[in-house]
């Protein structure tokens, strides 16, 4: 079921959460809502579930499958939710956890027990936790917990899953785990699904499209390749991954403001100094790892950069802090804004092996 | 609700480096004990003798006055109608107060616990100028022929006042630990306002429930102020249990008043039972939590 959200707004109280918000996710599809605190990315999330709603200034609008659902109430929306701490219902084992949206159905509609107690070991199986029927959340590591949350949710065939910070509370190995089950969880069911989350790289590795929100604003939203290859802000590409801001903020002679930027990996370190090259300092070369990550001074200015060269690179060029080597960097990003306006240009140079 | 003790304070570490000298400690378990005794123990003990002075045959015998058994149904009549009531109440206003945001919420909080800063007797009066023959409403309740004041209904009304609060303060810090995410996720998958609750909130506080309801009914039951004032000291029709004991005392009939009178010191006893139940069940229960919480974390199976 294909849903789009158009004009979104809301206030809480005079603080401004959503700013005219505009969301298109096609059936099917895995997008993912990626902010930092505050961006206003749980709220639409909540507005889409119907457990709050936009200011009523009637401009917004909130369309699944073409049919306003505005004014449904959020048990009549057919929405699957999984919050961010599950929400698992403390005093049932994980079965009547899973059976619940089935048995609060009316009489008429509901399956019969049989049936019921079917689909939730159908969805036990598919979410891994065969035999945990018995238990209670509270004998449940994060992960399992985790699970059952989802089982509940799709249990009643949804045809929209939210999920809410769904790897928020795991470690970092389940949370890997959980992910990759996740993106083949949905391909299966092809459930539409909106994520929120604070983790970029959750976003860019699980999503099909990427909707980076700041301050209550979408920013940006496109493939992960898009959004990281062509942010379309500075925002954007200093919360995508990591990047060296160079000239932060420098005026130029027509009053516009530029700042530069370089991905670690668009450095390239030579070992001697030539036409092109600029200079700096090694301060310190981390090499555990399959990447060898170098912090440097760049020494017309005395800021800090980091360049991440292959291993056999730090390794054969015998880094060490204190030296002096050349720079060459492949892509530069230039923002410049000059009043309201803000333009970006690319710069590419042709990689060159060192003579 | 229970109290649950810091873990830290438990450990041999904490109490050996945290303990006061020797003298220290004896002198004050010595004047805690002794006040206990005093304060406590002897009045109990005080109550029992008094009421068995002349012999079991004696104590029996106060209870086979119909004025005695009168009152003593009144007391049940009145605690089963107030506790039940306080029960609908408290749960309305803690639910109100927990899981929803409105103008006017922390004034709803304070007016919860209106009735235990008030005391008693005024409350008492309060009913009078408002609900006697000569108050506000009287001559309404005049027409319809109904008695309020110095007549059951005005008993119930003084119970319901100020045994008000003890079914909502327990109940509004298990809901507000609760939270609201149950009960929203329950919303996602399409449940009714019923089924919310009866199968989500009221099971997550039952323990709190019974607890409030317990404490409710023991002081529903032991009232003796704002009753006084509103019942008017009828024998037979409008004295409850200790307002009897204080009749019968000032008769100087010494045995039945005590005997009426271990009639609620045996409820103290069996409240205090109950309550230490309760309170243990509910400490196992969350140190089960824990424990086993924290016997799972370790082995997540691999998804």
């Amino acid at each position: 079921m294909s849903l789009s959200a158009i004009n979104i707004s809301k206030h809480f109280g005079r603080t401004c959460a959503l700013d005219k918000v505009n969301l298109e996710v096609k059936s099917g599809q895995l997008v993912a809502l990626l902010g930092p605190s505050g961006s206003g990315k749980t709220t639409l999330l909540r507005i889409l579930a119907g457990l709050d709603y936009p200011d009523g200034d009637g401009e917004g609008r909130l369309l699944f499958q073409g049919r306003d659902v505005m004014d449904l109430p959020a048990r009549e929306r057919g929405v699957g939710m999984v919050f961010q701490h599950y929400a698992l219902f403390r005093n049932m084992n994980v079965f009547d956890n899973i059976a619940f949206g089935m048995t609060v159905l009316k009489r008429r509609e509901r399956p019969s027990s049989n049936a019921i107690r079917d689909r939730v070991m159908e969805l036990l199986a598919k979410v891994h936790l065969q035999g945990l029927e018995k238990r209670m959340p509270h004998q449940l590591s994060g992960g399992q917990r985790q699970r059952v949350a989802l089982a509940r949710a799709v249990a009643i065939r949804p045809q929209i899953l939210l999920l809410d910070e769904p790897f928020g509370a795991l470690d970092a190995k389940v949370r890997k785990e959980l992910r990759r089950w996740l993106r083949t969880f949905q391909e299966e069911e092809k459930l539409t699904t909106v994520f929120v989350t604070h983790d970029q790289e959750e976003a860019l590795e699980l999503a099909d499209e990427v909707v980076v929100m700041n301050n209550a604003r979408v920013e940006q939203s496109g493939s992960p390749q898009e959004v990281y290859d062509h942010p379309a802000s500075p925002f954007v590409i200093e919360f995508l991954g990591n990047v060296n801001r160079l000239k932060r903020g420098r005026v130029q002679p027509d009053g516009s403001v530029t700042s530069l930027y370089v991905r670690p990996h668009d450095i390239q370190i030579c070992k001697h100094l030539q036409g092109h090259t600029l200079e700096a300092r090694v301060l310190h070369v981390f090499s555990a790892g399959s990447v060898g990550r170098v912090t440097l001074e760049y020494l017309e200015s005395g800021e800090m950069l980091e360049a991440e060269v292959p291993r056999s690179e730090v390794d054969s060029m015998h880094l060490a802090s204190g030296q002096t080597v050349g720079l060459r960097f492949r892509h530069i990003r230039i923002f410049t804004r000059k009043g309201e306006t803000s333009t970006q240009e690319l710069i590419e140079v042709p990689y060159e092996h060192e003579a | 609700m229970a109290k649950t003790v810091h873990p830290r304070l438990l450990s041999p570490g904490f109490s050996r480096a945290m303990q006061d000298p020797k003298w220290a400690r004896r002198l004050l378990c010595g004047t805690a004990l002794l006040f206990l005794a005093l304060l406590l123990l002897v009045p109990l003990a005080a109550v029992f003798t008094e009421a068995l002075r002349k012999g079991w045959g004696a104590f029996f015998e106060s209870f086979n006055n119909p004025d005695a058994r009168y009152a003593i149904y009144l007391t049940l009549l009145v605690a089963g109608i107030s506790v039940p009531l306080n029960l609908v109440f408290g749960l309305a206003a803690s639910w109100a107060v927990t899981k929803h945001d409105f103008p006017g919420k922390s004034l709803l909080i304070t007016l919860i616990d209106l009735p235990f800063s008030v005391s008693p007797v005024v409350s008492g009066l309060i009913l009078v100028l408002v609900f006697g023959v000569h108050g506000w409403f009287g001559s309404f309740f005049n027409s319809i022929g109904l008695q309020v004041i110095f007549a059951v209904p005005g008993i119930v009304l003084a119970t319901v006042f100020v045994t008000f609060p003890f079914v909502a303060r327990e109940i509004i810090p298990a809901m507000e630990a609760a939270g609201r995410d149950e009960e929203q996720a329950a919303i996602m998958l399409g449940a009714s306002w019923w089924q919310i609750l009866h199968r989500i909130t009221l099971p997550n506080v039952r323990w709190a429930l019974l607890y409030g309801v317990l404490l409710c009914n023991a002081r529903a039951m032991g009232e003796f102020g704002a009753v006084s004032v509103v019942s008017g000291h009828i024998r037979g029709e409008t004295n409850t249990v200790p307002l009897h004991v204080e009749i019968l005392y000032n008769e100087y009939n010494f045995v039945a008043a005590f005997a009426m009178a271990s009639l609620l010191a045996v409820l103290a006893l069996l409240t205090l039972v109950a309550k230490t139940a309760l309170e243990w069940r509910i400490q196992h229960l969350e140190k089960e939590a824990v424990t086993e919480r924290t016997r799972h974390r370790e082995n997540e199976p691999a998804a």
